[in-house]
């Protein structure tokens, strides 16, 4: 495998539900320390593209590759076992329980032998903040804090840390900043670079320009469950690409519109 | 003042309060004998028998799920146990057998019906709580044409399950529920399965997502309420000689009510076994302790309506006390970055629900 061989990549992927089709010849492909940027408005299918990356749904048509072989992911147990990891808005953690044992959840270290293993409080937390100030988060000190007290950037940003200890190679994020206000975002925009430089392959869900932005490579538009435009870093602007997201129209058009409109109110 | 405030965010503040709160009401304002009541059996007998349900109840709890049909549980375990071994003469192990098979069995539909149907679970074992009651009922008039049974247990039985201890009146369930505390505490709190139930509790789809084997545990759960129950009953019919179809009804709400007093979050994820233990201890005192203060017994439900809602009341300001800050000295040492506080705490979560 050369060192350019995308990690994940999507070859003419087709996926519809009975008689309705909602993703059409999608083709993508995310290499190591890259990040791609899906971008696209509501109901453009970005939903069911994860479920497909993440092997919730299967593809009708069209095939996915890993590492340059065929997969076929039956279930989403597949997905992660391959190193697949997916972290939603504030998926896989739990406001009332510890940082440390938030980050373990499913995967406990536990210490003694026999009926009488328990869990190691002490090891859990003490991996937790490490892994989570590694990541740029220094202010979880820690591990016995409920997460619930975190903020929203930092819980997202334990839920990364977590994907990453655990071997992520492949991490899909699904609008991890859409919740959050402008700081926060900044913090978890500095995680997505962290976990790039770490050589990870990078999925990243928005439909804010600005945070795809910041940290992308390469950018793809989904409209009507379509692949609508794919270009790199640099090569549109924000004013193109937000006009690609709103379907072609141009925003400013959309705008005058608007206006038009509430003057015509006004009269 | 840290260690106060270390012990008041965890799950079992609310019902050491509770209890402290009741008692000091009883002998202050009620002039119960502390002496008195510390010695008498009444209530620590009751709450050996709604205490060893509310600890598997309270867990399932944490687990998100909830199980009424308990209350059916414990007369049905209770004439299994009569009509096999007092009706039908047959061995007492056979009688207990049945009863902890009875418990086994509706456990299971209970939870085979929980990870099947998007059925509520409230509602499933509603119907499997009236279903059984049925079941009881009109098996019990079919197989013996009455609703009593008579059963008369062998002396080892009644040592193991059905007897005052040492002669005086504090029954053996005391111990049994002492002794599966002290099992379920280190379930819960020590075993990396108690970490699943908690992360059930918090969103069982992330749990799921994990690795978590959730539909495995939601059952496993079921099974132990229900068997805890028809346990409780068995141990009931052997002490007393006999079980009638009707009895235990009350001990939903009672099982129900400890454990949301002992710290357990209604919607799940949050709870101690400690704090179940403790809401046991304080409802029966409440319940069975009243006898010995000036107030008519008559009032107690009025006390325990008060209690609950002071407890429920105190749950929730303590979760967020635990929720806004750490128990732990070092953040102290380490004041707060310029760039703000630890505050977006519960909005946070309230939007996500």
């Amino acid at each position: 495998m050369s060192e350019n061989t995308p990690v994940l990549e999507m070859r003419h992927v087709d996926k519809s539900f009975g008689p309705i089709d909602v993703l059409h010849g999608i083709s993508l492909k995310v290499r190591k320390g890259e990040v791609l940027c899906l971008l696209g408005d509501n109901g453009a299918g970005k939903s069911t593209l994860i479920k497909t990356l993440s092997g919730v749904h299967q593809p009708t048509r069209g095939e996915m590759l890993m590492d340059g072989t065929p997969v076929n992911f039956a279930r989403p147990k597949d997905a992660q076992e391959m190193g697949i990891a997916t972290v939603h808005q504030f998926g896989g953690t739990y406001p009332l329980m510890s940082i440390g044992r938030n980050f373990f959840a499913g995967h406990e270290p536990t210490k003694g032998f026999g009926p009488f293993k328990v869990f190691d409080r002490q090891r859990a937390n003490r991996i937790a903040v490490d892994e989570v100030q590694k990541m740029g988060i220094t202010r979880i000190t820690d591990g016995d804090r409920l997460v619930g007290g975190l903020s929203g950037g930092e819980r997202q940003s334990l839920a990364i840390a977590r994907a990453v200890y655990f071997g992520a190679r492949v991490l899909i994020l699904d609008e991890p900043t859409a919740a959050l206000g402008v700081k926060q975002a900044a913090h978890v925009l500095r995680i997505v670079n962290e976990a790039k430089r770490r050589g990870l392959a990078v999925i990243f869900i928005t439909h804010q320009v600005m945070h795809a932005m910041a940290v992308g490579d390469h950018f793809a538009v989904l409209i009507r469950g379509a692949i609508a435009a794919d270009f790199r870093k640099g090569e549109k602007s924000r004013e193109e690409i937000a006009d690609l997201m709103a379907g072609g129209e141009s925003m400013a058009d959309l705008e005058a519109n608007i206006d038009g409109q509430l003057e015509a109110q006004d009269a | 003042m840290d260690l106060i405030s270390g012990l008041l965010r965890r799950p079992a503040a609310a019902s050491v309060l509770s209890l402290i709160g009741v008692l000091a009401f009883y002998v202050l304002f009620a002039g119960a004998d502390i002496g008195k009541l510390a010695g008498a059996a009444s209530w620590v007998n009751y709450a050996a028998r709604i205490g060893i349900v509310a600890l598997p109840v309270g867990l399932l709890m944490i687990s998100g799920e909830i199980d009424i049909s308990i209350g059916a549980m414990i007369p049905a375990g209770a004439m299994t146990t009569a009509i096999i071994s007092g009706y039908y003469e047959m061995p007492i192990v056979f009688g207990m057998i049945g009863a902890i098979a009875i418990g086994l069995i509706v456990g299971t539909i209970n939870g085979i019906l929980a990870v099947r149907t998007n059925v509520p679970t409230l509602i499933i074992t509603l119907a499997t709580l009236v279903g059984m009651q049925g079941v009881v009922l009109a098996g019990s008039k079919l197989l013996t044409g009455t609703a009593s049974v008579p059963l008369t247990a062998p002396e080892w039985a009644k040592t193991l399950f059905g007897d005052l201890m040492f002669g005086g009146s504090h029954q053996v369930l005391i111990l049994w529920w002492a002794g599966l505390a002290v099992v379920f505490w280190f379930f819960l709190h020590q075993s990396r399965f108690g970490n699943w139930i908690y992360a059930m509790g918090g969103d069982k789809e992330s749990a799921r997502n994990a690795g978590i084997p959730v539909d495995r545990m939601t059952i496993l759960l079921f099974i132990l309420t229900a068997t805890a129950a028809s346990f409780v009953g068995m141990c009931n019919a052997i002490q007393f000689n006999s079980a009638q179809v009707s009895g235990g009804m009350n001990d939903i709400f009672n099982i129900i009510v400890s454990v949301v007093v002992g710290g357990v979050l209604l919607t799940g994820g949050f709870g101690s076994v400690t704090g179940v233990f403790v809401g046991a201890l304080t409802f029966a005192i409440v319940n069975k302790g009243i006898d010995f203060t000036a107030i008519d017994r008559n009032w107690s439900n009025l006390i325990i309506g008060i209690m609950l809602l002071a407890a429920v009341a105190m749950n929730e300001s303590f979760r967020n006390l635990a929720m806004r800050a750490a128990p732990s000295k070092r953040r102290k040492a380490k004041p707060e970055g310029p760039d703000g506080s630890i505050v977006v705490s519960s909005d946070s979560i309230t939007s996500k629900k």
